[in-house]
């Protein structure tokens, strides 16, 4: 098959903690298996506490699985990998660097020149509208701005994946739907290659090509949704589109909300 | 790289509300009224202990310390015990300061020594330290030793915590972030950690510059012949209490210059922080 076209791919994938007590262990996600292709943008949905974040921590080499293999174009991952890119609900950018300089810090591990360091930033400050900024602090900038300098610091290690681990979830409804539109411009027309957890449903019907559905604590995933819908890279376009609200039926009924909410 | 076009001045979604221009609330009001106090003050001072009969070696009138002040520079040599007592204090501030800082970067770095000193660095944080100056004295002998060590002692402590505190309650994400971007330890430490301290840090000095003055006036009071403190044993030798005055209000001056010293390189150094939330 296309093996090839395989970005990022789990394969039964667990990871145990030591629980607080230290006696037991805690399992976070079971037996995970998911994969990502080229350019391609899958979100996975699940309740809180279902390890949506340890499996951003393993793919990120932050942490290793304690069963499974991660494979990253093909090649597993055994550390922190220069090929993939990550963001969180904090932008994290640091206070006493200027945006640019904010934009470089991903490559400073790198043997690239100075130069070429602060054109590779530019470019992203470009591509992400934020040119103006490029000499202000973090804190000259609104939350959706600085979202987009952290997007543009994560684009300008030029990762093989993109991991964004609700990136929206700290904004505002009107923000939120502005940077979800500025990302998902940014994200098709680079054609890069996203991984987006997230506990918004319309979020994730309305930015990805493939909903991964993940159950309570240990996480599996339960259910694959292919969405099939237009315009993924105008998620206001998607928003309005009736069957966008289908989609996210489905997933209420997937995540047995209603049921909760009932109790 | 200026882009031509940038704006003077972006976003401002942290800034704070402005003062208003006019009424009790604005600045020149608030200015004026420090002023109005200080001068009630001094007036209050001149005046009042006279006319309530109190002696002037109780209490000296604002004139009185000013005649002795004249006095002073001209029979004591007042300004080579200024410039010791200066000199001492800066050099302890700066001694103390850094090997303060340096510990707490350290232990910091590593939470095994941390965890195996924190008790005794309680314990030497809560002693006092000023307590010490009689020992320097009988090990140092009646030189500007003692007081040095008492300054640097005094000033140690509050920084090395500060420091300390700050290293470790660091956002874990920034860390992962540098990790995620392959940086080693010493990038971690140089590129997150010690800019991320620099608020504590400089908390930390402001602190330090107090007592430095505190540590230099005991070390001078307990021995030695030079500085303000001596000067305050020695018109209390004389029952000189506008000496004793006068060099208390020079000592003030010494730790407000010291004070405002460490404000200004606190401005320069944290400018990305917005002014309301300094």
């Amino acid at each position: 098959m296309l093996k090839t076209a395989l970005v990022l791919d789990l394969v039964g994938v667990t990871k145990r903690f030591a629980a607080p007590n230290g006696a037991s262990l805690l399992t976070a996600i079971d037996r995970v298996s998911l994969d990502v292709r080229a350019g391609e943008f899958v979100a996975v949905v699940g309740p809180s506490g279902c390890g949506k974040s340890t499996i951003l921590n393993l793919v990120a080499g932050l942490d290793r699985p304690s069963e499974g293999r991660i494979l990253l174009n093909g090649v597993p991952v055994e550390g922190p990998n220069p090929t993939v890119g990550f963001m969180l609900q904090k932008d994290l950018l640091l206070p006493w660097r200027t945006i640019v300089h904010n934009v470089e810090f991903g490559l400073e591990a790198r043997s690239i020149s100075r130069a070429e360091r602060r054109q590779r930033a530019l470019r992203e400050l470009e591509r992400c509208r934020l040119t103006d900024f490029a000499q202000s602090y973090p804190y000259q900038l609104s939350g959706g701005m600085r979202q987009r300098a952290a997007l543009a610091r994560t684009l300008a290690i030029e990762p093989a994946i993109v991991l964004l681990d609700e990136p929206f979830s700290a904004l505002d409804a009107q923000t939120k739907l502005i940077l979800q539109k500025s990302f998902a411009q940014t994200i098709a027309s680079s054609q890069i290659t996203t991984l987006l957890i997230t506990h918004d449903l319309m979020e994730a019907v309305i930015m990805s090509d493939r909903i991964l559905v993940m159950s309570e604590r240990p996480g599996r995933i339960v259910e694959e949704i292919p969405v099939d819908l237009p315009d993924r890279d105008n998620p206001m376009a998607r928003i309005s589109a009736p069957r966008a609200r289908e989609y996210v039926d489905h997933l209420l009924a997937s995540l047995h909300l209603q049921e909760k909410a009932a109790a | 790289m200026e882009p031509a076009s940038r704006p003077t001045q972006p976003v401002a979604s942290d800034h704070p509300m402005p003062a208003p221009a006019t009424g009790l609330g604005s600045p020149t009001s608030i200015f004026v009224g420090s002023l109005s106090f200080g001068l009630l003050f001094l007036l209050a001072w001149q005046f009042l202990p006279p006319a309530l009969g109190v002696p002037s070696y109780i209490i000296p009138t604002v004139t009185d310390l000013a005649r002795e002040f004249t006095r002073m520079v001209q029979r004591e040599n007042l300004m080579v015990h200024v410039v010791s007592t200066v000199t001492i204090a800066t050099a302890g501030f700066v001694i103390g300061s850094f090997l303060g800082a340096a510990m707490g970067y350290v232990l910091g770095m590593s939470v095994f020594i941390e965890k195996v000193l924190s008790p005794y660095i309680l314990g030497l944080q809560i002693a006092p330290k000023v307590a010490f100056a009689p020992l320097f004295i009988m090990w140092l002998g009646y030189n500007a030793w003692p007081k040095l060590l008492v300054t640097v002692l005094v000033v140690f402590f509050p920084i090395l915590v500060n420091v300390l505190q700050s290293m470790k309650t660091i956002d874990r994400d920034l860390i992962n972030l540098a990790r995620a971007y392959s940086m080693n330890r010493l990038q971690i430490f140089w590129k997150i950690e010690v800019p991320a301290s620099m608020p504590a840090l400089m908390a930390g000095l402001r602190i330090g510059a107090t007592l430095a003055v505190i540590g230099v006036t005991v070390g001078e009071l307990v021995g030695g012949n030079t500085g303000l403190g001596y000067l305050i044993t020695f018109g209390e030798g004389q029952a000189n209490t506008a000496m004793v005055f006068n060099a208390i209000v020079l000592l003030t001056l010494v730790g407000i210059v010291l004070y405002g010293a460490v404000t200004m390189i606190e401005a320069r150094v944290l400018h990305y922080i917005p002014r309301a939330m300094r």
